[in-house]
């Protein structure tokens, strides 16, 4: 980028309009000349990266450096860009620091400011999000399913700009039964009196507004129940709503459990996906739903795959990875305290992410999960349990290689954080070898 | 329902995943000064591992965007799984 404008304003200060070809025969004839004012800039900025100070870093310098490039000289450039480095890494976390102690406090403490019980709606009324401290212990506990599972679903270029279409996705996505579209049945058993068998006329009353809302017609629905077993579908053609059903039975309750089928039978959507809301977002039309299936509903026509995204971090890593679930984890953590007006540093919140992902897998911040698994019996022992931890170390035999913080504070000894770690080794055979001289 | 093949690495939450040559790996580890069992894991049935083609044993580099930094070098190790 910066490359890009150094070039532009190059060929403006030559007074020359040229095409880019010409352009970088212009560039390469440069670079014989002596280097300019920009060409330090990038080279030194360039270097900065090398070293190892992130790219973002980089970017600003190179960028303010470029806002005051006419008072400079290649001595100031370097100058600065050394400064910069130096600075960057003055500023570093130093071995041995207690990041996760850090963290832990820079959550914990904000935390206790939440309001403990918060349901908000998030934009829409329909919409209930859980959100505050019980969402923060939600996702650091890693519960299986979120309390309230919501899909954020975006649309393809085709569906994005218009309502009526954005619908059309909501209508395949809604998982939609019988039942949603039914106003009204009746059911009328009767007893077979050659086979001793119960049968039933079932009618149903399918509601027109809730047909037309979901997009199924009562053909759809006819053909829907049609495939189900012992049971014989008949159009009512003196009431275009009306759908007349036998079923054949053995007795009242199969009947019953025949007529619950019929009502719970699948007539569109996705799987788990209750409810789903179109919402304006900016200038694009965006899906909200109650309910997730992320795997199915990326299939579906009309979504994009690329940036439609579920609140529940397990069927994330199931479907997208580990490193998917990390970034998710991190979002949400910062949505909650963010919506709290919480401030928190984000590399804090990232350093519990990368822990709760170290083994490939999504694990919690607790008893099963990161603490439950520490190597040291009497940190386990000072956790949770210490009686059972403890018979169970004892009846295996387990060593304490007493490397961890807990256990060191238990058997009273300098704890292993900051200067603590430094560990002073003698080579008593080289200390012979200086005498001898 | 059209079913369609999306490759899980352009999604937006999954950073680039790129699989080392043994070289690479060799001169990564050596840089880190660790071993392979040290860095964080990464399941071999893992979808973005899967995408990128990784084995068990591999060592799988990971480019984050990241809001502090830019963007970020993270390295995973495939484990079985």
């Amino acid at each position: 980028m910066a490359k890009k404008k150094a070039s532009g304003k190059k060929t403006k200060k030559a007074k020359t309009k040229k095409t880019v070809k010409v352009e970088k025969k212009a560039k390469a004839e440069k670079k014989a000349r002596k280097p300019t004012i920009d060409d330090v800039i990038v080279e030194k900025t360039e270097e900065l990266r090398k070293r190892g100070v992130p790219l973002k870093i980089v970017e600003e310098v190179r960028e303010k450096l470029m806002g005051v490039r006419d008072l400079l000289t290649p001595s100031d450039v370097k100058r600065i860009v050394d400064l910069v480095a130096e600075e960057y890494f003055n500023n570093l976390v130093e071995p041995a620091e207690p990041v996760g102690t850090v963290a832990a406090q820079s959550i914990g403490e904000p935390s206790t400011q939440m309001t403990l019980r918060t349901f908000h709606f998030a934009g829409v009324r329909e919409l209930n999000v859980t959100l505050g401290l019980p969402r923060l212990i939600e996702i650091v506990d890693a519960r299986k399913t979120p309390s309230t599972p919501i899909m954020t679903i975006y649309l393809d270029e085709d569906h994005r700009h218009d309502r009526e279409k954005a619908r059309d996705v909501a209508r395949k996505i809604e998982y939609t039964k019988v039942e949603n579209v039914t106003r009204r049945y009746e059911i009328y058993p009767y007893q077979d009196y050659e086979t001793g068998l119960y049968n039933a006329t079932l009618i149903l009353d399918l509601d027109p507004a809730m047909l037309e809302d979901k997009g199924v017609t009562r053909d759809q629905v006819a053909k829907a129940i049609g495939k189900l077993k012992n049971v014989e579908v008949e159009v009512d053609d003196t009431d275009p709503y009306k759908i007349n059903i036998t079923i054949q039975g053995r007795d009242l309750a199969h009947i019953q459990r025949i007529k619950d089928r019929i009502l719970n039978t699948r007539l569109k959507g996705v799987k788990g996906i209750k409810r789903v809301i179109i919402q304006k977002r900016g200038d694009e039309f965006v899906l909200m739903t109650d309910g997730t299936n992320l795997e199915q509903v990326l299939k579906i026509k009309g979504v994009d795959p690329t940036r439609t995204i579920s609140n529940d971090i397990y069927e994330v890593e199931r479907v997208l990875g580990i490193e998917a679930a990390r970034a998710l984890i991190i979002r949400e953590i910062i949505d909650v305290l963010e919506e709290q007006g919480l401030d928190v540093d984000i590399r804090h919140v990232m350093l519990v992410a990368d822990i709760m992902t170290r083994t490939g897998e999504v694990k919690q911040i607790g008893r099963h999960g990161v603490s439950g698994e520490k190597d040291s019996i009497l940190a386990r022992a000072a956790f949770e349990m210490t009686v059972r931890h403890l018979f169970d170390a004892a009846a295996r035999g387990e060593v304490d290689e007493l490397r961890g913080v807990t256990e060191n504070v238990i058997v009273g000894q300098l704890i292993p954080v900051g200067t603590g770690i430094v560990e002073l080794y003698m080579a008593p055979s080289s200390l012979v070898r200086r005498g001898e001289e | 329902m059209v079913s369609r093949k999306f490759n899980v690495l352009n999604h937006e939450l999954v950073p680039k995943h790129e699989v080392l040559s043994p070289e690479e790996a060799v001169r990564v580890l050596k840089e880190l000064g660790t071993m392979p069992e040290k860095l964080p894991w990464i399941k071999a049935s893992d979808p973005a591992a899967r995408a990128a083609g990784a084995k068990p044993g591999d060592i799988i580099r990971i480019i984050r965007k990241s809001p502090t930094a830019g963007e970020t070098v993270a390295y995973r190790y495939v484990v079985v799984g």
